[in-house]
């Protein structure tokens, strides 16, 4: 079983040996450290950069303009922000010259709560992500997922946003979620992970055989089918889903589990066709509550299929506070927790016609 | 002036190359003439450009190493640049059209202010509005281009106000950085404003912008930007040292800003400010190179032509509003193609 820093390193070094990624860069990127958490440990095309967030992505809009094929990273998404402008500028490249120009570049970058980041490592990305025309936004929650996004990315002429949820970097998927054909744990970690004691100085990886595995950008996954209630989500609340999917299973509630996987383009269709079965919908994300991507879905929603709804649409969402605090509590207050899905799921599935 | 002081005086360009410039600069400024005199007339919305840089502008764009892809320079401008463009061989009817946003406006389809080029054949990236993102971009094509080998070099150029965002700091960086250097020439065009903010004040008192680039390490010149012979004697430099080092070189060229900031600001002509044609003329007619009567015919004929070519670009098609769902994605990737 892959975890996802593995299947995000098998598809860059897959990307550099058959699809052209010339360059994986940002802060500690390159050797010795493989990235801050080890997403890019190996990889030959792998350099670290100075300290300057606007600097990686102007080279990175630099780079991609010039036909090569690079893979920048944002050490965590908290620190995106600065550099919103030039994110905007890469999306409107197409669209300014009529056509003239692509910029494809791809931006990778862990995101989200849940590992006591404090303030500044626990942001959510994707309000201001989605917020972003002419990009493409994905966000795997499982090995295979991340895997196949990256590969469709690296072959994508516009500019792609790769959010890594944090908290499941280490996640290995369940059954179905790994990358075909990859070897097992040990193996695997033997062949690709550099060891963290003594002298690594001549240590290099040795690349399994992994597939040309393409997720298409807007196609969600049925995690879970069920008649009762639709949960859409995405990211590291797929797998909390789940878990709640699983406890109100015991309580005859029986939940339909969409992961999003993509956001810009999303699939409209598969939550439609959801919605159309269950007649009642919860929206599930980390991001701040207000002006969040869950909101415009409702509002599709509603404007959409109102009368397929047997109850109100629901936000489950981040609190609207300045950061997420670093206490136990603080951060479970912040952020959604299994618990407050459950009894959301559960009230939304209260509602009769 | 201190450092790299240059007069000029010992430049001999052959006199056909001065006619060439002198041509071109006056089709500069006659162009944006008409783009000042569209602006009032009401057809178009907003106007910005370059007269008064067209000393040091025409010479860039002769100067530049022209084409698509690696092997070529790439062009990193900002929305002074119409010199630069002319005398790389753009059509200045196509500016008309930007600035009467037409369905035809080649650069932007009738989307952004006029200035603001984007030519894929030649390498010219989009020209946006934002100040002096274009020099955090720069280091990515020379990258590239360090690549490739080759003489291949990135240059780019933004005003002197715009040089206190870090992007500026981003481009000198990212070009210098050890055993990595990169073939960037990074162009300061200082007319000692900021819309309305003088650059005394604004900037260190005992240094010049140029300055700057000795901290990282690279060659520098300040250069009086309104003589075109300097410009171009100083610029052949400067990109010599770039092609054959692949390292980066910082030209801060004092130029004018002979119409203000832009429409915004009533693009009035200022007379305290050096008009760099004007003098050119002047010393191109002492040394018999050209006549006062044969540059004023020669000003007349392009008057008149594009006051022509601008009343068939107002009569052309304004964008079809179903446009805007145009070219939001690229379905191919047009920028890998070899
Ligand atoms: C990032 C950003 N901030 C502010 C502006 C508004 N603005 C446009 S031009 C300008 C002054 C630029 O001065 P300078 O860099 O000296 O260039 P000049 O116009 O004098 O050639 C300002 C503040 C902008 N376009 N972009
Ligand atoms: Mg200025």
């Amino acid at each position: 079983m892959t975890t996802i820093a593995q299947a995000i390193r098998l598809a860059l070094h897959v990307g550099e040996e058959r699809h052209g990624v010339t360059d994986i860069f940002g802060e500690d990127v390159g050797a010795p450290l493989g990235g801050v958490f080890t997403c890019t440990q190996g990889l030959k095309t792998a350099w670290n950069s100075p300290l300057d967030e606007r600097g990686i992505i102007g080279t990175a809009i630099g780079l991609a303009l010039a036909g090569q094929k690079p893979v920048a990273e944002i050490q965590f998404s908290d620190y995106a922000y600065n550099t919103i402008d030039l994110l905007k500028l890469a999306g409107a490249m197409h669209w300014s010259s009529a056509g003239d120009w692509n910029c494809p570049l791809i931006v990778m970058t862990p995101t989200g709560a849940g590992i006591r980041g404090s303030l500044y490592h626990s942001h959510s990305f994707d309000a201001t992500a989605t917020h972003l025309p002419g990009w493409r936004v994905v966000i795997p929650s499982n090995p295979r997922d991340a895997y196949g996004l990256m590969l469709s990315a690296i072959r994508e002429p516009n500019p792609v946003l790769f959010m890594v949820p944090k908290a499941l970097m280490r996640y290995r998927g369940e059954e179905g979620e790994d990358i075909p054909g990859a070897p097992d744990q040990k193996t695997l970690d033997e062949l690709i992970n550099k060891p963290v004691t003594g002298d690594m100085s001549q240590w290099a990886a040795r690349w399994p055989e992994t597939p040309d595995l393409f997720i298409p950008f807007g196609e969600a996954r049925t995690v879970r089918e069920g008649r009762d209630v639709t949960v859409v989500t995405y990211s590291r609340h797929v797998v909390i889903a789940r878990e709640a999917c699983a406890e109100l299973a015991r309580e005859g509630v029986d939940v339909e589990l969409i992961d999003l996987r993509s956001l810009a383009p999303y699939d409209w269709a598969a939550i439609a066709k959801s919605v159309k079965k269950t007649h009642r919908v919860v929206f599930v994300n980390e991001e701040l509550d207000v002006t969040n991507f869950g909101e415009h879905l409702i509002r599709r929603v509603v404007s959409e299929l109102f009368y397929e709804l047997y109850a109100p649409p629901r936000l489950v969402a981040g609190a609207m506070v300045p950061g997420v605090g670093l206490s136990d509590n603080l951060e479970r207050a912040s952020v959604p927790q299994r618990d407050d899905l459950v009894r959301a799921i559960r009230e939304t599935a209260k509602h009769q016609p | 002036m201190t450092h790299n002081e240059t007069d000029g005086t010992n430049a001999e360009l052959p006199a056909e190359l001065l006619v060439r410039m002198h041509e071109l600069m006056v089709k500069g400024r006659v162009l944006e003439e008409r783009l000042i005199t569209m602006w009032r007339q009401g057809d178009g919305y907003f106007w910005i450009g370059g007269p008064g840089e067209e000393a040091f502008n025409v010479p860039l764009g002769m100067l530049v190493h022209k084409g698509q892809g690696v092997a070529y320079d790439y062009l990193h401008l900002h929305y002074r640049s119409s010199g630069t463009l002319l005398a790389m061989g753009a059509d200045p009817v196509d500016s008309l059209r930007q600035m009467k946003n037409t369905a035809r406006d080649p650069y932007s389809g009738g989307r952004n202010f006029v200035g603001h080029y984007s030519v894929r054949k030649w390498n010219v990236v989009p020209i946006s509005s934002p100040i002096e993102v274009q020099f955090s971009m720069a280091p990515g094509t020379a990258l590239a281009q360090k690549r490739h080998g080759g003489r291949g070099i990135s240059i780019v150029q933004g005003g002197d106000a715009g040089t206190a965002e870090a992007d500026f700091y981003a481009g000198l960086l990212w070009s210098s950085r050890k055993g990595a250097e990169l073939p960037v020439l990074m162009i300061v065009t200082n007319n000692q404003w900021g819309i309305s903010t003088a650059y005394d004040g604004q900037h260190p008192a005992t240094t010049r912008i140029a300055d700057m680039g000795k901290a990282f390490g690279m060659p520098t010149a300040v250069i009086d930007g309104n003589d075109p012979e300097v410009a171009y004697r100083e610029l052949s430099k400067a990109m010599e040292y770039v092609r054959r080092e692949r390292k980066p070189y910082l030209i801060e060229a004092m130029v004018s800003r002979l119409r203000g900031h832009s429409s915004a600001t009533g693009a009035a002509f200022v007379k305290s400010e050096t008009d760099c044609l004007a003098l050119f003329e002047e010393k191109l007619a002492a040394r018999g190179i050209i006549t006062r009567e044969g540059a004023d015919a020669m000003r007349t004929s392009f008057t008149a032509e594009l006051l022509e070519a601008s009343k068939r670009v107002i009569a052309e098609p304004q964008p079809d509003s179903s446009t805007i769902w145009d070219h939001v994605y690229a379905t191919k990737n047009l920028v890998g193609e070899r």
